[in-house]
């Protein structure tokens, strides 16, 4: 019973997954929107609207990271590291089946280490310089993108990481707190557009819907490659990086 | 040192961290396999397509970059520094705590396998 149960869940799970595919390709634009929204792209309201939502949280992070050098500074270098993957990894742009190239965040790992307030300080950075010498993004939309990548991405996964901890396997849960906060950047930045810009017709759903679907089939492998990469550099931290796992309580997760 | 260790987290065999790379490696070529005729570009003219599919009034940007890459050389020179710059710090952290391990060894201990 149980068995002819699950081969149906399958069934229906191909189905959704061809669905979606089809729905990416039958829309003529065959790069979505990238995930950084550039500059200028957002009306101004909407741009200012982001920027002050997102404020609260580059403070938060301010005092949170001035704290964290300022009492345990022996705990700088392992900062540097998880500011360092997230310059690396959104760094690769890496293609994707809609024929487009989309990049990983590198969020995930930083949040468990650090928390999330911290990694808003840290992916901000990384945007900050992709606005500025690489017209990636911009400064307008520095708000909007913050909030997606650097703030409700790893928001997301933290409330996740507090939930699974101790609770599944080590790998388990870092590789679904990476997919996370991949994952949920990217639905952060569909809602984004979608609020900005509805369909005349169906509204802010239609709209949404049509980003979504594009987004998800761009973004899932890649927040696949994302976890795996995180569980390896995880564990990898977990056995050299003793002292400081324990000092931030992750020896035994 | 410690006594009552829970589960002390054991190094992933070499076999696993193969199979990783080798899965991160065929999610990213898979594309470049299946789909012809595309550059991977997801230019950012094509956002803007995007939203003129679902709102033709739509004009256009209000304020352009204050700066942009004259090209797709000096780009993906940027791109790469900034790869750089990241992996700087990750392999500084771990070159760092091998010497740490290195330095920590017994000195009575020959053995220079870490």
């Amino acid at each position: 019973m149980s068995f002819i149960k699950r081969i149906r869940w399958g069934w229906l799970l191909a189905a959704a997954m061809l669905l979606s595919v089809r729905v990416a390709w039958a829309y003529p634009i065959a790069a979505p929107p990238k995930m950084h929204i550039m500059e200028g792209f957002l009306p101004l309201g909407w741009a200012v609207f982001w920027w002050v939502v997102a404020l609260p949280f580059w403070v938060l992070g301010f005092i949170q990271v001035r704290k964290l050098i300022g009492e345990r500074p022996e705990l700088r270098l392992l900062l540097g590291l998880a500011g360092g993957f997230v310059f690396v990894l959104s760094a690769l742009k890496i293609p994707s089946v809609t024929g487009s190239s989309s990049h990983p965040t590198g969020t995930g790992l930083g949040t468990i280490l650090f928390g999330p307030f911290v990694v808003a300080i840290l992916g901000t950075i990384a945007l900050v310089f992709q606005a500025v010498l690489l017209a990636h993004g911009g400064i307008s939309t520095l708000g909007a993108n913050s909030m997606s990548m650097a703030i409700s991405g790893p928001l997301v996964a933290y409330g996740l990481w507090l939930l699974l901890k101790g609770k599944i396997p080590t790998w388990l849960s870092v590789f679904l707190i990476a997919f996370v906060a991949d994952l949920s950047t990217y639905i952060m930045t569909t809602t984004q557009l979608a609020l900005a810009f509805p369909d005349p017709m169906g509204g802010f759903m239609a709209s949404w819907l049509k980003f979504a679907g594009i987004f998800a089939v761009t973004q899932i492998p890649l927040a696949i490659s994302e976890g795996i990469l995180t569980v390896l550099i995880f564990n990898a931290l977990q056995t050299n990086a003793t002292i400081e796992l324990k000092q931030l309580g992750l020896q035994e997760v | 040192m410690t006594t009552q260790v829970k589960s002390q987290p054991k190094k992933f065999s070499a076999v696993v961290v193969i199979l990783g790379v080798v899965a991160m490696i065929l999610l990213a070529a898979f594309p470049l396999i299946i789909v012809k005729n595309s550059e991977f570009g997801g230019s950012d003219g094509a956002g803007v397509e995007a939203i003129k599919s679902i709102n033709p009034d739509y004009d256009e940007t209000w304020i352009g970059n204050i700066w942009e890459p004259p090209g797709g050389e000096t780009e993906s020179m940027l791109f790469a520094l900034q790869a750089i710059a990241g992996g700087f710090l990750i392999g500084y952290f771990f070159g760092y705590k091998r010497g740490q391990k290195k330095a920590n060894i017994d000195p009575d201990d020959n053995s220079t396998t870490l």
